[in-house]
C-alpha cells in the first residue's frame, strides 16, 4: 500500500538548504497537501518522493520500499507537473495513454486504461487535441489523466492548479480530489494557497525553510496553531505585543502596550516578566459601538472599512497606536462608520499565546 | 576644456538623433535602405551573375566529358555532405549530451576545446589534418605508409572535424534550453531514460537536431580552401570551379546546379522536417531499461571522447608540432622579420585581417535595421518572415559558387576594385552569420520592455540606446566574431572572384599544394608552412578568448 515515510531527509544545493531533516509519514488513501510559501522546500521535497533529486541524507520509504536509490520509472508513481508538461508532438490521446505503453502494457490494456480515464476527466471529445489546442483546464485535466493513466496509487500533484484561473481552480481542486477518492489513491499536493490546501487536504504540512513547522488537519491547524508562523499563514491573526504581568494557576495577565490588560489561558512554558504575542482570529471578535467596559476588551477608532461581499473588513486603531482588523458577516449586521468609537471583546479560548519570537515579530511572520 | 565641450555635446547629439528617429519618414528610410542594399549587394549579384552568362552553359553540354566530371563533382559535392552531415550528428549530439547533462567540472573545458575545429582557419585546419593522418611525422610514423592518403577519406576526415562543432553548438544550445520536465514526466510515467530520450526529448529537439544538420551540411558543401589541400585526384564541386576558374561554361554550370540543388535541398528539410516523425514508436521497455544502464551510458561516453579526441581535437592542432619545430629552427627570427617569402605572408594576413574588419562593420551597419527588421516583423508578419528566409541563403549556397557568379557579375563593372569585389563577396557570405545572431537576440528581448521604454518617454534611437543594445550587446559582439572568424577563413570565393592574396589563399594555393607536388621546388618547407599554419591558429585562439571573455561578460550582465 502506497504510504509514503520520510526520514531526517536533507537535501542541499549548495550552501542553501532545500529541505532540512524532515520526517513525517503520509498514510495511505490519504489527500496529504505540502503547503508553505515560494522557496520553502516543498517542491524538493514532492522531487524527492518521486525521484527527481536525491537527497542528501535521510531515507524515502514508499510502502516498505526504501527508494532512495530508486529511479522515478521505477517508484509507480503518477506525478503532475506545475506546468502539465504535456509532451507538445503528440495528441491528447498519445499524451495520456504514454504510461501504459512505456511500461509495455499491450495495446488493447492500454487504449482501455485510455479511455477509462479520459472518462473520468471528461476530455473524450479533445483526443485528436495536442497541447497548444487545449484551454489551462482542459491541459490540467489532460495532465492529471496521464498521470493515473500510469495505473500508480500514489499520485504527486506539484502545484497542479498554479496555472489556472481563480474560477477554474476552485472547480478543478474538487474535482482532483473527488478523482483521488474515487480511486483510492494516496495523493500528495504540493501548494502555496492555504486556502486551497484547507479546502481538499486530510492533512496538511506546514514547510518553511526546508523544515516541516506542523502537521495536522485544516481544522488541528487553524484552531490550535503551534506558532506564530502557522496563525498567521493559515488563515489570517491580529498579533499584539505585551507580556506577562500576572501569572496564576486560573489564568495569566498579559499586559499590552499602551497599559491594556487582558486575561488569558495560562501560556505553556512562559514565565511572569516574558514577551508575549497574543494571536487573535479576526473573526472571534464581539464588536460594538462606543466604550464599554466589558472583560478582555480592547478600544479603538475603526480607521478602514471594507466590503468583501461575504464579510466586510474592519482596519481599527487602538489607543496604543496598533492595529486590528476584524471580519463580520456584512449581510447579518449593521455596518459601522469610519471614525466610530468600538468596543472589541474576545474570549481566552479563542486567543493564542505564544513567547516573543528571538528573531523578532517580522522575522517570525515573513513568507519570504 | 575640450573634453568637456564633447561631454556636453554627446548628450545633444544624441538627442538631435533621437528626435530624429521618432520621424516615421527616417525610420522607413533607414530600413528601406538596408533592404534595398540587402537586394543589391547581397541577394541579386550572385543570381544575376548566372544569368548572365547562362548562355555559357553550352560549352559544357557540347562537352559530354566535361559534362559528366562536372556532374560527378557535384555528385561528389553531395554525398560527402549528406555523409558527413550524418556521422556528425551522430557523434555530436552524445558530446552535446555529455557537456551539458554531466556533472564534472571538467565539462566547461571540454566544452571550450570542442569549440577549436571551428575556430581554426580551414586552411590551417586542412593542413594539420594532412599532417595527421598523411604525412611522415603524423600517424604515419607509426604504421610506416601514408595512413590516409588525400583522397575522399581525408576529406571526409577534414569535412567532420570542421562541422562537428557546429552539431554540437546548435546542440548544447538546444538541450540547455529544452525544458528538462518533459523527459521527468516521462520518467514518472515509466520510461527508461533511453525511452524518454527516444520518444520525448529528441522529437522535441527535432528542430534543433535538423538544424545542426543543415548547418553541418552547408559548411561541408561550402568548404573549398582546406579541401584542396587534403583531396589528391578526388574533385567535387568546389574544387571543379576552382580547376575551371576563367571558364565562364562550367563555372555557370556548376554553380547553377550546385545552387538549385542546394537550395532545393534545404527548402525540402523546410517543408518537410516538421513533418518528420522520430522513426520507431514502438518501446520495447525491457530491452530499452537494459540500454539505459550506467555502463552502458559511460561506454558511450568513452566513445565519444575518443572519437572527439583522436578524430577532430588532436588533428586539428597537430600543425603546432611542425610549428614548434620551426622556432627552434631559426625560422622564428626570419619569419617575424619578414624575411622572404614573409614579407608575403604578413602582407596576407594584413589584408585578411583588414578584410576581416571592414566586412564586420559593413555588417553591423546595414545588418542592424535588417535584425530589427526580421525580430520585430518591422514590414509586416508576412513580408518580414520572406526576407528571413531570403538573408539565410547565402549560408546554404557554396561560397566558391556564390563567388563564381559574383565575379561574373562584377566583371561587367569594370571599375570595381579587386579589394572591393572581395569585401563584396565575404560581406555576402557572412551576412547571415551576423544577422540571425542579431534577430536572435532581439527577438528573445521581450517587446514589452520596449514598450516600457516608449511609455517613459524614450524615442525610438533612445529605446535602441538604452535597451536593445545593453541587452544584446553580447550578442552583438558575438555574431561580429563570428563574420570575422568566417571573413578571415574564406577561401573558396576568395580564390575565384579575385588574385588578391588572403591568408589562407596563400597557405593553400601558394604554400601547401607546390610543397605537395614537390616539396624540393616548392617556395616553402615543412616548418615554413608548420609556422605560417601556427602563427593563423594563435590569432584564432586569441580570438576565441575575446568570445570567452564576451560570453563570461555576458553571464555576469
Amino acid at each position: 500500500m502506497p504510504d509514503v515515510r520520510l526520514v531526517n531527509v536533507t537535501k542541499r544545493y549548495g550552501k542553501i538548504v532545500a529541505v532540512d531533516g524532515v520526517n513525517v509519514h503520509i498514510y495511505d488513501k490519504e489527500y496529504f497537501s505540502l503547503l508553505g510559501p515560494s522557496g520553502c522546500g516543498k517542491t524538493t521535497l514532492l522531487r524527492l518522493i518521486a525521484g527527481l533529486v536525491q537527497p542528501d541524507e535521510g531515507e524515502v520509504y514508499i510502502g516498505d520500499r526504501l527508494v532512495n536509490d530508486v529511479p522515478p520509472e521505477d517508484r509507480d508513481i503518477g506525478f503532475v507537473f506545475q506546468t502539465f508538461a504535456l509532451f507538445p508532438h503528440m495528441n491528447s490521446w498519445n499524451n495520456v495513454t504514454y504510461g501504459p505503453r512505456v511500461k509495455g502494457f499491450d495495446m488493447k490494456k492500454a487504449e482501455t486504461i485510455g479511455h477509462e480515464v479520459l472518462d473520468m476527466v471528461r476530455l473524450h471529445e479533445r483526443l485528436d487535441a495536442y497541447p497548444n489546442e487545449l484551454s489551462g483546464g482542459m491541459m490540467q485535466r489532460i495532465a492529471v489523466a496521464r498521470a493515473l493513466a500510469a495505473g500508480s496509487k500514489l499520485l504527486l500533484l506539484d502545484e497542479p492548479l498554479g496555472q489556472l484561473d481563480a474560477k477554474v481552480r476552485n472547480e478543478l481542486r474538487y474535482e482532483i480530489r473527488r478523482m483521488t477518492k474515487d480511486l483510492e489513491l494516496t495523493a500528495i499536493h504540493v501548494t502555496h494557497d492555504q486556502a486551497e490546501a484547507m479546502a481538499i487536504s486530510d492533512r496538511i504540512a506546514v514547510i518553511k525553510k526546508g523544515k516541516i513547522l506542523q502537521v495536522g488537519t485544516p481544522k488541528e491547524l487553524y484552531m490550535t496553531p503551534k506558532s506564530i508562523f502557522i496563525a498567521h499563514f493559515i488563515g489570517e491573526s491580529n498579533f499584539l505585543e505585551g507580556y506577562v504581568s500576572n501569572l496564576s494557576r486560573r489564568g495569566a495577565t498579559i499586559e499590552l502596550r499602551g497599559g491594556i490588560k487582558v486575561h488569558v489561558e495560562v501560556p505553556k512554558n512562559m514565565e511572569k516578566g516574558d514577551r508575549a504575542i497574543l494571536a487573535i482570529r479576526p473573526e472571534t471578535f464581539v464588536i460594538e459601538k462606543g466604550i464599554k467596559k466589558n472583560k478582555n476588551s480592547i478600544v479603538g477608532i475603526v480607521e478602514r472599512i471594507t466590503f468583501e461581499g461575504t464579510n466586510i473588513r474592519y482596519e481599527i486603531r487602538l489607543r496604543n497606536e496598533d492595529s486590528v482588523v476584524v471580519i463580520r458577516p456584512s449581510l447579518v449586521e449593521e455596518w459601522l462608520k469610519v471614525g466610530e468609537k468600538v468596543t472589541m471583546s474576545f474570549s481566552p479560548e479563542n486567543t493564542h499565546i505564544f513567547a516573543y519570537p528571538e528573531a523578532g515579530l517580522r522575522e517570525e511572520l515573513a513568507v519570504e | 576644456m575640450q573634453a568637456e565641450r564633447a561631454n556636453l555635446l554627446k548628450p545633444k547629439i544624441a538627442k538631435a538623433l533621437d528626435k530624429l528617429s521618432s520621424k516615421t519618414v527616417i525610420k522607413n528610410t533607414v530600413y528601406i535602405v538596408s533592404i534595398i542594399i540587402f537586394f543589391a549587394l547581397i541577394l541579386l549579384p550572385p543570381i544575376l551573375g548566372i544569368i548572365i552568362k547562362w548562355g555559357s552553359i553550352e560549352d559544357v553540354l557540347n562537352q559530354p566529358k566535361l559534362m559528366s566530371e562536372a556532374l560527378n563533382a557535384i555528385a561528389a559535392s553531395f554525398a560527402v555532405a549528406f555523409f558527413v552531415s550524418f556521422i556528425d550528428v551522430v557523434a555530436g549530439v552524445p558530446m552535446a549530451w555529455m557537456i551539458t547533462r554531466g556533472k564534472s567540472k571538467w565539462l566547461s573545458v571540454l566544452d571550450t576545446l570542442s569549440d577549436i575545429p571551428f575556430i581554426v582557419p580551414t586552411a590551417t585546419l586542412g593542413y594539420s589534418l594532412l599532417l595527421f593522418w598523411s604525412e611522415p611525422g603524423g600517424l604515419s610514423s607509426l604504421f610506416g605508409a601514408s595512413f590516409v592518403s588525400p583522397g575522399w577519406l581525408l576529406v571526409i576526415l577534414l569535412h567532420f572535424t570542421f562541422s562537428f562543432p557546429v552539431v554540437v553548438r546548435v546542440m548544447v544550445g538546444a538541450l540547455l534550453d529544452y525544458k528538462l520536465e518533459y523527459e521527468q514526466a516521462a520518467r514518472t510515467l515509466g520510461a527508461a531514460p533511453l525511452t524518454a530520450d527516444r520518444t520525448v526529448t529528441f522529437p522535441i529537439l527535432k528542430h534543433s537536431l535538423i538544424a545542426s544538420f543543415t548547418l553541418a551540411f552547408a559548411r561541408s558543401l561550402s568548404e573549398t580552401g582546406a579541401t584542396m589541400m587534403v583531396a589528391g585526384v578526388f574533385v567535387h564541386g568546389p574544387i571543379f570551379i576552382k580547376n575551371h576558374i576563367g571558364e565562364a561554361g562550367p563555372l555557370v554550370f556548376v554553380s547553377a546546379i550546385l545552387i538549385a540543388l542546394s537550395s532545393l535541398v534545404f527548402v525540402t528539410i523546410r517543408l518537410l522536417g516538421p513533418r518528420l516523425k522520430m522513426p520507431v514508436r514502438k518501446v520495447w521497455p525491457v530491452a530499452e531499461r537494459k540500454l539505459s544502464s550506467s555502463t552502458i551510458a559511460s561506454s558511450r561516453n568513452g566513445i565519444t571522447l575518443l572519437i572527439f579526441f583522436v578524430i577532430v581535437l588532436v588533428p586539428s592542432l597537430f600543425v603546432a608540432v611542425p610549428a614548434f619545430e620551426a622556432i627552434f629552427t631559426g625560422v622564428l627570427p626570419e619569419a617575424l622579420g619578414g624575411v622572404g617569402v614573409w614579407g608575403d605572408y604578413w602582407q596576407s594576413i594584413s589584408l585578411s585581417y583588414f578584410v576581416g574588419i571592414v566586412v564586420t562593420l559593413l555588417n553591423v551597419v546595414i545588418g542592424l535595421p535588417m535584425a530589427i527588421i526580421i525580430a520585430r516583423r518591422k514590414i509586416g508578419n508576412g513580408p518580414s518572415a520572406v526576407l528571413d528566409v531570403l538573408v539565410n541563403i547565402p549560408i546554404i549556397v557554396p561560397s566558391v559558387a556564390l563567388g563564381a557568379s559574383l565575379a561574373i557579375f562584377w566583371e561587367n563593372f569594370a571599375f570595381m576594385p579587386d579589394i572591393l569585389l572581395l569585401i563584396f563577396a565575404h560581406l555576402s557570405i557572412t551576412y547571415p552569420y551576423f544577422i540571425r545572431s542579431m534577430s536572435a537576440a532581439v527577438e528573445r528581448i521581450s517587446m514589452e520592455l520596449e514598450e516600457a521604454g516608449r511609455t517613459l518617454g524614450a524615442k525610438p534611437l533612445g529605446v535602441f540606446r538604452t535597451i536593445i543594445f545593453p541587452l544584446t550587446k553580447y550578442s552583438m559582439l558575438s555574431g561580429a566574431i563570428m563574420v570575422f572568424t568566417r571573413s578571415v577563413s574564406e577561401t573558396g570565393a576568395t580564390l575565384v572572384v579575385s588574385n588578391l592574396k588572403t591568408a589562407p589563399v596563400l597557405l593553400a594555393k601558394y604554400w601547401v599544394l607546390p610543397f605537395m607536388e614537390d616539396p624540393l621546388s616548392a617556395p616553402v618547407t615543412r616548418a615554413e608552412i608548420g609556422l605560417g599554419c601556427g602563427f593563423l591558429l594563435a590569432l584564432s585562439f586569441a580570438i576565441l578568448l575575446v568570445l570567452r571573455l564576451a560570453t563570461r561578460g555576458e553571464k555576469g550582465h
